[in-house]
């Protein structure tokens, strides 16, 4: 390969010699134009038939700069740039910015926002799980479950619009709490929501999860032991999937999570087929999280004392949340003026992408594009 | 009238323009078949985008026309109008014959396939064989069309699909094989490989042979199911074009008019098959039930089905024109959806005159089960996900050969029974 970008290749290329029969190896660049790389990611594939021999991602298509913009904002200036790396789980971003910002700060938001952020989290957790299963089974060949889930993904988004105007990136939430009181009829909607969503997981679960063909396509492909999900730092689903109990709600709760009751859905086999369970038994889990919170939400202030200039003191925090689809941590370092000296993300598709060499190795092209959609990665936030 | 055209429509020549040997019918035929089959995959084109549509909660084309009807016709306008752009590196004339293979391929089986007794282009003796044959031929457009391209990406999609395509013939044809040993069973004991005597000889033993030996023939049928979806690249079994791994297999480097030309292929394969099925196991032209609800009462009562099915079509176009919106954008497809049902009806109403009613009739009940066919696939595609080239091979050798082996072995055993039961007993005996 001439390739320039190719040129930082870490693979093993002796291992390549060694294709069946002597073949001449095939080099597919899948990417960054591709119906299955979940917008920008580009793949180089090595093959031997149809057999992937290794690959490497390429990655930085869409580099934004968001760290280095940081640099340049105050803290609230930077607020809204967060809801840009994981577009399709905007809030959960900007709870775990607000959240670090707020220790820095040493404030803490009331108990009301707390209830409301937890809400709105959860139901964007919903919205990233529903466009992942729909686009995970439009990679496998299903196109039906794309457009089921599209439909009741709609329905948080009304919700998000009518909460804060936006329904994408909808920067929810601010340092110290939430701008908006919850609108009238928001606990209303969000409980006929909850009504409305549940058998409908249970009609995605129904054309895939005893589905035949699903299953032969999931089953031991891209399987990950715990061992190297660990070692590889990959967290959120996957992580789970392979057996390990791990979920920051749990093990280092944040925001109000410690009130709610709510099990750890874990896997065994850590392959395709455990992680698409975990992340329908997660669905179900956050609609009886959003039940507990919108049944025992409290009224009260929803805006911590903050003043209108934040300027943290001198000193560096590392605050990490469990976005949906892994640990997504803010570290910061304050250097004492109203813009931060050093803002680094963790977003945990970028280190969950790390595992797709690992786990497509051996396996069938096909798998590949199976691999890429079940690691739920969003390049928004790989590239940042 | 001149005598070439007049003899031909002699009540009393019951053959195929074909065997009659009239050149002028044969060519007339051909292109009414020609004509009807590209008319069909239009039709199919709207249909399979809107009922994938609305089995998918949302509307399809709604904007071309009323309820998108004449998107098709803005699509192929768009197709032909578009670049044929040949790549740099193709083997340009490899690559502009490969769509003209498979259209070829494709068109030929059409030769043999029976719409009525008299309704083919031909009747030969060899009819099944020659549409296998034929029907084959269109891998190697396919593997031309990936080979030429010169490209990653058609070229792993034409080896799949060669690879696909040439071992699920070899189920398929075993269960071909079964159904035309059924015709060998009857009481002269003489088998037939002709299309249309296989369809007589269901109406001479008085079963579909899908119902025969139950349920040996339900099996081949369903083997053949099975592997005409494969052969024809369909979902599931759609890996040589998986646009989620191969962007379009195949034909990723092909544009505007030759990529038509290969979904025209693609499509009309889907009917060419389909037809095939339709012929071996389910009766072909026969009506429904004619042991069940035999009689001339009943055989009027089906005869005005042709007539009823417009009739319906006629009713829910008005029930649709009824629900258009008053404004007066929409008062031109407004009349427009009116005078297409005002046709519908029209062509009821001919339909129910006596004479195009008996004529009409095998006609309209193979069209009728090749749109069945065409349901089902159009709803596989909305429901499966695809599945992967080793699990396909695995569906292909492991499960789909064995089971047709065994069956045309226990159709041979079950259909000789009294024979082979008199052979062992003379065994014993001696």
């Amino acid at each position: 390969m001439t390739d320039p970008n190719s040129s930082v290749s870490h693979l093993d290329l002796e291992e390549s010699k060694h294709t069946f029969l002597d073949a001449n190896e095939l080099v597919i660049n899948m990417g960054p134009q591709h119906p299955a790389t979940h917008g920008v990611l580009r793949v180089i594939l090595r093959l031997d038939g149809e057999k992937v021999m290794g690959l490497e991602c390429v990655i930085g298509y869409l580099h934004r700069g968001v760290e280095k913009i940081a640099e340049h904002r105050t803290y609230t200036m930077f607020n809204p740039y967060v809801d840009r790396m994981d577009y399709v789980a905007a809030v959960s971003n900007g709870l775990g910015y607000c959240e670090a910002v707020e220790k820095l700060l040493n404030v803490e938001a009331p108990p009301r926002a707390n209830y409301i952020r937890v809400i709105l989290t959860e139901l964007n957790r919903l919205a990233s799980h529903q466009l992942w299963l729909g686009t995970h089974a439009l990679d496998i060949g299903a196109m039906t479950p794309l457009f089921y889930t599209f439909r009741d993904r709609e329905e948080i988004l009304k919700i998000f619009e009518k909460y804060c105007g936006a329904r994408l990136t909808t920067h929810a939430f601010r340092i110290g709490g939430c701008q908006y009181e919850t609108y009238e009829g928001f606990e209303k909607d969000v409980k006929k929501f909850l009504a409305f969503v549940a058998p409908k997981i249970d009609e995605y679960e129904e054309l895939l999860t005893t589905n035949r063909i699903w299953v032969e396509r999931t089953k031991n492909v891209g399987t990950i032991s715990a061992q190297d999900c660990i070692a590889l730092g990959v967290t959120g689903p996957v992580l789970r999937a392979s057996g390990v109990k791990w979920d920051l709600r749990k093990a280092q709760p944040y925001a109000n999570y410690k009130l709610f009751d709510f099990e750890i859905p874990t896997g065994e086999n850590g392959d395709t087929y455990d992680r698409y369970l975990v992340r329908m038994a997660e669905m179900r889990q956050s609609l009886h999280i959003i039940q507990q919170a919108v049944e025992g939400i409290p009224e009260g202030p929803i805006m911590a004392k903050v003043s209108k200039v934040i300027k943290p003191p001198v000193g560096e925090i590392y605050h990490s949340i469990e976005a949906p689809k892994g640990e997504l941590g803010y570290y910061i370092v304050s250097d004492g003026s109203t813009q931060p000296y050093r803002i680094r993300v963790r977003p945990p598709s970028f280190v969950n992408l790390q595992a797709l060499d690992l786990m497509c190795r051996g396996q069938l092209v096909a798998d590949v594009i199976a691999v890429i959609g079940t690691l739920d990665i969003v390049l928004g936030e790989v590239d940042r | 009238m001149p005598g070439f055209i007049t003899n031909y429509l002699d009540k009393t020549v019951q053959m195929t323009p074909g065997q009659y040997g009239s050149p002028f019918w044969a060519l007339v035929y051909i292109l009414v078949v020609f004509g009807g089959v590209s008319l069909a995959v239009v039709c199919m084109n709207w249909l399979e985008r809107k009922i994938l549509a609305h089995m998918q909660v949302r509307l399809g084309p709604m904007r071309v026309g009323p309820h998108g009807l004449l998107q098709p016709i803005a699509d192929a306008l768009k197709l032909i109008l578009k670049e044929d752009i040949v790549p740099e590196g193709a083997d340009s004339f490899v690559f502009l014959l490969a769509p003209v293979i498979i259209l070829l391929a494709v068109f030929s089986v059409y030769c043999v396939i029976p719409f009525g007794p008299t309704h083919a282009i031909t009747d030969m003796n060899i009819g099944i064989l020659f549409m296998l044959g034929v029907s084959s031929l269109g891998v190697l457009g396919i593997v031309m069309a990936g080979w030429a391209s010169n490209s990653h990406y058609p070229l792993i999609g034409a080896l799949r699909s060669s690879a696909q395509m040439v071992s699920y013939e070899i189920a398929m044809g075993l269960a071909v094989v079964s159904a035309v040993l059924m015709t060998s069973l009857n009481d002269s004991g003489t088998g037939t490989l002709s299309m249309i005597d296989i369809v007589k000889a269901q109406n001479a033993q008085h079963v579909w042979f899908v119902f025969k030996f139950f349920p040996l023939g339900l099996i081949a049928f369903f083997i053949f199911a099975v592997a005409m979806v494969a052969e024809t690249n369909r979902a599931p079994f759609d890996l040589p074009e998986a646009e989620s791994e191969l962007t379009a297999g195949f034909h990723t480097e092909y544009s505007g008019l030759r990529w038509s030309l290969f979904m025209l292929g693609e499509y009309a394969a889907m009917i060419a098959v389909s037809s095939i099925a339709i012929t071996l196991w389910l009766g072909g032209w026969m009506r429904p039930f004619p042991n069940a609800l035999g009689g001339p009462n009943w055989d009027l009562a089906f005869s005005l089905f042709p007539a009823l099915t417009f009739f319906g079509l006629a009713a829910m176009t008005f029930y649709s024109t009824m629900r258009m919106p008053k404004h007066a954008y929409f008062r031109i497809q407004t009349i427009g959806l009116g005078a297409f049902g005002a046709l519908f009806a029209l062509i009821g109403l001919i339909l129910l005159v006596p004479p195009v009613r008996d004529r009409v009739q095998d006609v309209y009940w193979f069209i009728a089960k090749i749109a069945v066919f065409l349901y089902l696939y159009i709803w596989y595609r909305g429901t499966f996900p695809r599945y992967r080239f080793d699990q396909l091979m695995k569906v292909g050798w492991k499960v789909l050969l064995p089971m047709g082996i065994g069956v045309l072995m226990l159709t041979g055993i079950v259909g000789l029974r009294t024979e082979i039961w008199d052979f062992l007993q003379r065994l014993v005996h001696v």
